[in-house]
């Protein structure tokens, strides 16, 4: 009876170290020499939902900066032949522990700009430093609410009129919610991702560079509609081509 | 049969248990709380005293487990009985986020914070003020807040902030640091007359999405991180992290912060402490600011 749940015990451990052994193997190999890229569209597909206009009123300088252009939420941006913009694209398995290592050393910023965020996703790598800044006329406060246990911990920052950018950078992958009290309707995101990255632009396409040759599996993240998962191959000076379709909520 | 059954059980428990360990974002447990209470990040030092956290073990279940909850998430049986926005929800010791600091926003409090905060309690909260516990029992729970939390095993508390020697208060002082209150647009959330009726006030919201008021000047509240003029300069330049508050380190400078301190005083309600900002206050006949003037 001991013996037997002995026996048991040790099959199963050999089992874990055995996927260990293999998946390590398989991470080593993927690091082959030349580079491609991953490009492809992503689209909505079903009515574009409402996006809600936004009333400023409670801050003059917000409300007349958008006078002649009202403000609406950003949450789903459907462009040209129902292209999503704002979706984030990155390699979620496969790529090998340098490249996933690897940080881009643009420093990317985020404007707050007539009472908005721009870019509305602010993609990066893990580390890589990134500039929020301020154009506006207005006291802003940047309130970036990460989850503390990931390693990424959030902070808090006024930025008045004329106020000097904040230079900052973060720990751990995570899609981090990124807002504003003084403006409640402030809502944007920092996407910090390992290895090359890519947002999509209004037409829904999108050109991840820079990618090892390997397999990989690229995720795409809209913030509302959630993430969908593509298996890919890339060849050193190919492009892989994904493209993915949200479903309408 | 029998055989079969415990060998998958023991599977299903492995499994289980590298699931848990994966996950470990989600819930922290009592068994790795166990590790962290026998790690160097749960003792404390505050002036010559010496905190260990395995003495707080009692004081705490008998003072704090209430509302702190088991594993000092916040969950203690009386934390339901606090909605928002009368009350927050009791410190979530896990998260490890807290608003009295001395150290720049987004980074740990120094042992000596967290001393101060159980010395002091929370003016209108439900933390009492634990001054009359021992200052050795105190030392001991504030190194039992720290085995909540990951964060202390891989972090360090971030550097205090310096503050300058106050200087004297003078009436220029007062108006420069009214200057500095509608220059950061304060009054966006405390008021043109730090009445906590600022245009943003209504919708402030904590980190946990629970609505949270601004600081009422006029009303006789005393600050939850302190109501020493030092108390105020390092509560807007750290910021009350977990709140709207911000950090302003980047935005005012020392000298202008205690500006920023002296017409602050002046809109509290007359008392022993800012008897001198209030005179001055009058003397000089100063307005509200003009929350209608163009950004400088």
């Amino acid at each position: 009876m001991k013996y037997e749940r002995n026996r048991g015990l040790a099959a199963i451990l050999a089992t874990v170290v055995l996927f260990g052994v293999g998946a390590f193997i398989i991470n080593q190999k993927a690091s082959a020499a030349g580079e491609g890229k991953i490009a492809g569209t992503v689209k909505l597909d079903g009515t574009a939902p409402h996006m809600r206009g936004i009333d400023m009123s409670k801050d003059p300088y917000c409300s007349k900066a958008h006078a002649s252009d009202p403000a609406h939420s950003e949450n789903v941006l459907v462009g040209n032949g129902g292209g999503l913009e704002n979706v984030v694209l990155y390699i979620s398995e496969g790529l090998s522990a340098d490249a996933a290592n690897m940080k881009s050393t643009q420093v990317p910023v985020f404007d707050q700009k007539n009472c908005m965020y721009t870019p509305h996703v602010l993609p990066m790598n893990v580390g890589q430093e990134f500039k929020v800044q301020t154009s506006d006329q207005t006291a802003h406060n940047i309130h970036p609410e990460p989850n503390p246990l990931t390693g990424n911990i959030p902070w808090n920052q006024s930025q008045p009129p004329g106020a000097p950018p904040v230079v900052k950078s973060w720990k751990a992958p995570e899609m981090i919610h990124v807002k504003c009290n003084i403006h409640p309707w402030m809502s944007g995101w920092f996407a910090v991702v390992k290895g090359p990255y890519a947002t999509t632009d209004d037409s829904g396409a999108y050109t991840i560079q820079n990618v090892p040759a390997g397999s990989y599996t690229v995720t795409a993240w809209q913030e509302q509609l959630g993430i969908q998962t593509q298996k890919v191959t890339v060849t050193a000076g190919g492009a892989a081509k994904a493209d993915f379709t949200f479903k309408a909520k | 049969m029998h055989t079969n059954l415990l060998k998958w059980s023991l599977l299903l428990s492995v499994v289980v248990v590298l699931c848990l360990s994966g996950a470990s974002h989600a819930q922290l447990t009592t068994y790795q709380q166990q590790q962290w209470l026998h790690s160097p990040a749960a003792s404390s030092h505050v002036g010559n005293l010496s905190g260990d956290a395995r003495a707080a073990a009692l004081p705490y279940r008998r003072y704090c487990v209430g509302c702190h909850g088991e594993l000092g998430d916040g969950n203690g049986e009386n934390a339901v009985w606090m909605p928002p926005p009368m009350f927050q929800k009791p410190r979530d010791f896990q998260l490890a986020i807290f608003k009295c600091r001395s150290t720049p926003t987004g980074t740990l409090p120094t042992d000596q914070d967290l001393f101060d905060a159980i010395t002091r309690g929370f003016d209108r909260t439900n933390m009492p003020s634990w001054n009359p516990l021992t200052k050795q029992e105190r030392a001991d729970l504030v190194a039992w807040i720290k085995h909540f939390s990951p964060r202390w095993q891989t972090e360090k508390p971030g550097t205090p902030i310096q503050i300058p020697p106050e200087p004297e208060i003078t009436p220029e002082r007062v108006k420069a640091g009214q200057d500095v209150f509608a220059k950061m647009q304060c009054w966006k959330c405390h008021g043109a007359q730090g009445m906590a009726n600022g245009p943003s006030a209504s919708t402030l919201t904590d980190d946990l999405s629970q609505p949270i008021a601004a600081f009422n000047f006029t009303d006789g509240s005393r600050p939850k991180c302190g109501d020493t003029d030092r108390d105020i300069y390092r509560i807007f330049m750290t910021g009350l992290d977990g709140t709207p508050m911000p950090s302003f380190a980047d935005n005012i400078k020392p000298e202008e912060a205690w500006d920023l301190v002296f017409y602050l005083r002046s809109l509290q309600p007359h008392n022993s402490f800012n008897a001198k900002e209030k005179q001055i206050a009058k003397q000089l006949g100063l307005k509200p600011v003009d929350t209608n003037a163009p950004a400088q």
